[in-house]
């Protein structure tokens, strides 16, 4: 326990909180690298996804392709992409993008596949046309999926960019790498312990927004209990948070 | 290719390191998780608690966990039981969520049939639930058993080896061969382990072997919500 002491005790050296080196800096370089990544990795996963589960097309590569990268070590990949781009932000940014793409796209399709087919098939019999129907039916009523699939891929980012830090890298894996060899374990601890609550609050964000983002005319629904289908469709991780 | 050759033998060493420290995660993730992901079911208090606990838990970055643990279990720093722990907790948080959802299928008419013949709450659970709750629970594991094999290689970054150390090594010798063998090597585990669940599943499962392929849906998204 002496040690989460001392660990306490270097989080709250005012030392710790100056310069290119100090926490805050570290923190901001790691929110800026998961920005950066969950844009790259959103304008590609979410649009696939939105394809995958407006037409039904592709689903079973897609199925497959998330289901092979979950057993992909991490660790090895961004090694390996690291030797073969030089290591520079951009190939790190790219590899961690390419890891943030299948909960994205697993979120998406999901959640428009979560949708009554028969509210699909009621808005294309009032003459919506497909564009209109994916932007007014579909993507409401999956968002809080989608937003869903967004925390998981920006929580593997915030993990992952710690690791990162290894190669070398900035970000607040360099508190755990740069003392790790020097065997100062209270800043090896106070680093871990930023980042587990950097996780923590991105995570508790990310729940609020999933609420947020339930469509108007679910949560009217669900108001005036007739929320069968609305409870169906509820996001697993909105009773969980 | 012609390293592999001649490293295979330490490329084997690694692998049966690697796997060492899977297993055991693995194993006592399920077994922990069965019985709390049966409470979660049962009781509406206990199951937000759980659930939200496991997926707090599961937020935890690898690399903290690893290096936070010495400090709460007292162990050394390089001792490969953090990782072993903190491989499990993973596992229970995935796996709780699982073991929830699998005894949640099981038809309510179903158990109250099992108790109308009979059965006392005990022998219904080894029965009726456990059983049919299986294949969900089948699902749960691979899921548990992939994200346990390509995580373990984490550790190594803190000195722990697995086949983790073929990636730095590769890394700091500037050799992608190296680290290739390390990620096949890795995938390969994957893939036994995942055929092994598989295949145990349809042994202790025979009923579920008529042609109908376990449907491998990570979505939380359930057709037969029971009414």
């Amino acid at each position: 326990m002496s040690l989460f002491a001392a660990a306490f005790a270097w989080l709250f050296d005012a030392a710790n909180w100056a310069g290119a080196n100090g926490i805050p800096m570290r923190t901001l370089e790691h929110l800026i690298y998961t920005v950066v990544t969950l844009i790259a990795a959103g304008i590609v996963g979410v649009a696939l996804g939105l394809y995958i589960g407006h037409t039904g097309k592709l689903r079973g590569a897609a199925v497959l392709v998330t289901g092979s990268l979950r057993a992909l070590p991490t660790l090895g990949l961004l090694f390996l992409f690291a030797l073969w781009l030089g290591i520079g932000l951009t190939p790190v940014i790219i590899v961690l993008a390419v890891l943030a793409v299948p909960p994205l796209l697993a979120g998406t399709y999901s959640g428009i596949e979560a949708i009554e087919r028969s509210t699909i098939d009621s808005a294309r019999a009032m003459g919506m046309t497909e564009w209109q129907i994916l932007s007014r039916v579909e993507i409401p009523l999956a968002m809080p999926l989608i937003v869903s699939g967004v925390r998981s891929a920006a929580l593997q980012v915030i993990a992952t960019a710690t690791i990162a830090a290894y190669l070398p890298l900035g970000g607040l894996g360099r508190f755990v790498f740069d003392n790790l060899s020097l065997r100062r374990w209270d800043a090896v601890i106070g680093g871990a312990i930023v980042v587990t609550l950097l996780a923590l609050i991105v995570d508790g964000l990310f729940a609020l927004l999933e609420r947020a983002v339930v469509s108007k005319g679910v949560r009217a629904a669900r108001d005036r209990g007739l929320g069968e289908a609305a409870t169906k469709r509820k996001p697993i991780a909105a009773e969980a948070a | 290719m012609s390293w592999v050759v001649s490293n295979f033998e330490q490329i084997w060493e690694l692998t049966v390191t690697h796997v060492g420290l899977s297993i055991p995660p693995i194993v006592l993730g399920f077994l922990l998780s069965v019985p709390l992901g049966w409470v979660a079911h049962r009781y509406a208090v206990s199951r937000s608690i759980l659930l939200t606990v496991s997926g707090l838990l599961y937020t935890i970055p690898s690399l903290s966990l690893f290096l936070v643990l010495p400090a709460i279990l007292g162990t050394t720093q390089l001792d490969p039981a953090n990782v072993v722990v903190a491989m499990t907790i993973y596992a229970l948080a995935l796996m709780v969520r699982s073991a929830a959802d699998g005894f949640a299928s099981v038809e309510p008419s179903v158990r109250q049939s099992a108790t109308a013949v009979g059965y006392s709450g005990w022998g219904r659970f080894w029965a009726v639930e456990l059983p049919l709750a299986g294949p969900v629970l089948v699902a749960g594991m691979r899921v548990v058993s992939a994200s346990t094999v390509s995580l373990i290689s984490v550790g190594s970054l803190i000195g722990v080896s697995s086949l983790g150390y073929l990636f730095i090594d590769g890394l700091n010798r500037q050799f992608p061969t190296e680290i290739l063998a390390g990620i096949v090597a890795t995938i390969v585990i994957a893939v036994v382990f995942d055929v092994a669940l598989v295949a145990l599943g349809r042994l202790l499962m025979p009923w579920t072997r008529s042609g109908a392929r376990d449907k491998r849906r990570r979505a939380p998204v359930r057709t037969e919500v029971a009414a």
